[in-house]
C-alpha cells in the first residue's frame, strides 16, 4: 500500500483497483480481528470485548448493535461460534470474489510503475506497450523470488522466535479467557496499534471510535484528495515529500504507542501525531496543488538495481569497518573487521545529508 | 549525535523498565536439553505442586518420549501412585474445594512459563517471606499478596523480608533467611531451577525438535531462493 502510495498508484485512472485493494484490507483487518478470538485467551476475550463495545458508543442504536453483534450481553460461546464461522468461510469468500474484482480492475488499465507513465500511450506497430512486459512469465517468476525470500523470514519466525519476544504471541494470551478477570494493559496485536492510538487520543468515545474509523475511510478517499498532475514521488516536488516522511513518522510512532499504556505524556504525543495523520490526508488537495512538480519523461527511465549496487554497497562495508591483520592461535594470520566510528559518523552524516536534499 | 543517542538508549531503558514492572527478577538457568534436571524437575513438580496445580496438555508418555526415558520408570520415579503413563497431569484437587480453601482455583499450569517467563517464576518460588497479617503466613517478593502458600518453606527455611519505605510506600528490598530449611541454599536453588526448566519444557514441548528441524528448512529455503533468482535472471536477461 505505501508503494502504491509513494508512486501514485491510486490516482487516475487506477481508482476502481485502490478502491477494491481497501475493500480487501477492510475484509483482512475484520479476518485478522475475528480469528484472533478464536485462541481464546485472555487477550482475545478482552481485545474482542473491547473493540465490539465500540458499537456500542453509537447513539441511539449502539448498545442494540453491539448485543447483536456479540449475540450476548459479553462475548461468550454465541461470539466464539459466530466468528468462527465468519474466519473461515464468509470473510474468505468475500476476500476471494474482491481479489476477483481486485484484477479485473487492474486489467482494465494495467499496472503502474515507478516513473507513473502510462505505458499505453506508447505502443509499437503491434499496438503493444514500448516498455511494457508480460505478467508471465516475467513477474511470475520474479515474484517466485519475492515469496521465497519472505518464506525465509517466516521460517525464522516460526522456528525460531514464534512469540516475537510477545509480539506476535502475547504474554498474555497464554492465560485462557476469563471473563471474571480483566488485564491490567489490554493492547491490540501490533499491525492494529496505530488505529488504536488514534482510538485512545481522542477524549470522547464516540468522536474517537469516529476517528478511528475515519483514519480508514480517508484511505478510499486518496484518489480525489490527490491533485498533483503526477503519479510518482520521482516527479512530486518538495511539499509532497516532507508531508509522506511526516506521515511515515506518524504512523510509526501511533504504533509503537498503540503498544505502550497511555500516560498523560503519551496522549499528548499520539494526539500530536493522529492531527499529522489526518492533516496529511485532509491537507493533501491543498499542498498537492501547490507543489512545484518536475516534467515527467515520456518513456520509463533506467534505474540502478540492487545488484549494480553490489559494488557500491561493499565500499560502504569498507567504509563503516578497519580491517586489521591479526595471527590466531593456530598461527594462521586472518583479517578481523572492526567497528569504524569515524566511517559510520560520516555514512550516518550524508545519509542524513541526502534525505535532506531528496525531500526538497 | 553522541548525546542524542545517549538520550534515546536513557529514553528506551525507562520504557523497558517501566514494562517490566519495579521488582527486579533473579535470572533463571534453562537448558531444554539437560534431560536429567528436567526429570527432577518433573519429579519436583509431582511431589511439590500437583496437589493442587494441573498440567493437563501433557502427557506422561510425552515426558518419557521426550526426556528419553523409560515409561516404566517414569511412572515409577515422575508420576504419582497409580497414575497411567496414558495419563495427562491432573490434579486430584477439587476445584471447590481449592475455591472454599484457598478463594481460588489454582491455576493449570501448562502455559504458565509463557504468559509469565522463566525468570519471574525463579523468583516468584524463591520469593516467599513470613508475614502475620496472611492468611497462609507468608507473603511473596514478586507477586503481592497471592493466595499460594509457601509449599517449599521446608526446604528453603522461613524468609523474612527486609522493608525499606520509598516514596511513602512499604517496598520488600531484600529476603533473608532467618531458620534455615532442610537445604543449603544452593541445593534449594538448584531444585527450584530445574523447577522452572520443566514448566518452560512443558510450556512447548517441541522446542528443542523445531529449533533442530528449523536450520534444514532454512537451508531448503535458501536454495530455492537461490534456484529462484538464477530463474528470473536468466528469463529477465533481455528485459533493459
Amino acid at each position: 500500500m505505501f508503494r502504491g502510495l509513494v508512486y501514485g498508484s491510486f490516482k487516475q485512472p487506477r481508482e476502481l483497483i485502490w478502491i477494491f485493494g481497501m475493500l480487501i484490507f477492510v475484509c483482512l483487518m475484520a479476518e485478522a480481528f475475528m480469528g484472533y478470538l478464536l485462541p481464546w485467551g485472555q487477550m482475545s476475550y478482552w481485545g474482542a470485548q473491547v473493540i465490539i463495545s465500540l458499537f456500542s458508543a453509537i447513539p441511539v442504536v449502539g448498545d442494540e448493535l453491539s448485543l447483536w453483534i456479540r449475540g450476548d450481553y459479553v462475548v461468550s460461546d454465541a461470539t466464539l461460534n459466530r466468528f468462527f464461522a465468519f474466519h473461515v468461510i464468509a470473510v474468505p469468500l468475500v476476500l476471494l470474489i474482491l481479489v476477483f474484482l481486485h484484477i479485473v480492475a487492474l486489467h482494465e488499465v494495467g499496472s503502474n510503475n515507478p516513473d507513473g507513465i502510462e505505458i499505453k500511450q506508447n505502443t509499437n506497430w503491434q499496438g503493444r506497450p514500448l516498455d511494457g512486459i508480460a505478467f508471465h512469465p516475467y513477474y511470475t517468476v520474479k515474484d517466485i523470488v519475492g515469496v521465497a525470500v519472505f518464506m525465509f523470514f517466516f521460517a525464522v519466525v516460526i522456528f525460531y522466535m514464534p512469540e516475537m519476544g510477545g509480539f506476535f504471541l502475547e504474554h498474555a494470551n497464554f492465560i485462557p479467557a476469563d471473563p471474571l478477570k480483566t488485564p491490567e494493559h489490554i493492547a491490540p496485536v501490533w499491525y492494529f496499534t496505530p488505529f488504536y492510538a488514534i482510538l485512545r487520543a481522542v477524549p470522547d468515545k464516540f468522536a474517537g471510535v469516529i476517528a478511528m474509523g475515519g483514519a480508514i475511510v480517508v484511505l478510499f478517499m486518496l484518489p480525489w484528495l490527490d491533485r498533483s498532475p503526477v503519479k510518482s514521488i520521482r516527479y512530486r516536488g518538495g511539499l509532497f515529500k516532507k508531508a509522506i516522511f511526516l506521515f511515515v513518522i506518524s504512523f510509526i510512532g501511533l504504533g509503537y504507542l498503540g503498544t505502550q499504556p497511555a500516560t498523560p505524556g503519551a496522549t499528548t504525543v499520539a494526539r500530536v501525531l493522529t492531527a499529522v495523520y489526518f492533516g496529511f490526508f485532509l491537507l493533501m488537495p491543498l499542498y498537492t496543488r501547490w507543489e512545484k512538480t518536475k516534467p515527467v519523461p515520456e518513456r520509463l527511465t533506467e534505474h540502478p538495481t540492487l545488484e549494480d549496487r553490489i559494488p557500491q554497497l561493499l565500499a560502504l562495508v569498507d567504509e563503516v569497518t578497519l580491517t586489521e591483520q591479526v595471527s590466531d592461535a593456530a598461527g594462521a594470520t586472518v583479517t578481523r573487521r572492526k567497528a569504524n566510528v569515524a566511517g559510520i559518523k560520516a555514512v550516518l552524516i550524508r545519509f542524513a545529508k541526502q534525505l535532506k536534499a531528496s525531500l526538497d | 549525535m553522541k548525546s542524542l543517542l545517549t538520550t534515546l538508549l536513557l529514553v528506551l531503558s525507562l520504557g523497558a523498565h517501566a514494562s517490566g514492572g519495579e521488582v527486579k527478577l533473579e535470572s533463571a538457568d534453562i537448558d531444554l536439553s539437560d534431560s536429567a534436571s528436567l526429570e527432577r524437575g518433573a519429579k519436583t513438580y509431582v511431589t511439590y505442586c500437583l496437589g493442587c496445580h494441573s498440567v493437563k496438555h501433557i502427557r506422561y508418555k510425552r515426558i518419557a518420549l521426550d526426556l528419553k526415558l523409560d515409561e516404566a520408570e517414569v511412572l515409577k520415579n515422575v508420576a504419582p501412585h497409580s497414575a497411567g503413563i496414558y495419563d495427562q497431569m491432573h490434579s486430584a484437587m477439587n476445584g471447590h474445594d481449592a475455591e472454599k480453601w484457598f478463594g481460588t482455583t489454582p491455576p493449570d499450569l501448562s502455559l504458565i512459563a509463557r504468559s509469565r517467563g522463566a525468570d519471574w517464576l525463579y523468583s516468584y518460588l524463591k520469593g516467599f517471606y513470613a508475614d502475620k497479617s496472611k492468611p497462609t503466613g507468608v507473603n511473596n517478593r514478586v507477586f503481592k499478596d497471592v493466595a499460594m502458600p509457601s509449599v517449599f518453606w521446608q526446604q528453603q527455611g522461613i524468609q523474612t523480608a527486609v522493608i525499606h519505605e520509598v516514596d511513602g510506600h512499604e517496598v520488600v528490598t531484600d529476603l533473608k533467611i532467618d531458620q534455615p530449611g532442610q537445604m543449603s541454599a544452593k541445593e534449594f536453588d538448584t531444585m527450584v531451577n530445574d523447577l522452572v526448566n520443566f514448566l518452560v519444557y512443558v510450556g512447548e514441548p517441541v522446542q528443542l525438535e523445531r529449533q533442530a528441524m528449523g536450520k534444514y528448512v532454512l537451508f531448503f529455503i535458501l536454495m530455492i531462493i537461490a534456484l529462484a533468482y538464477l530463474l528470473k535472471k536468466e528469463y529477465w536477461k533481455d528485459v533493459h
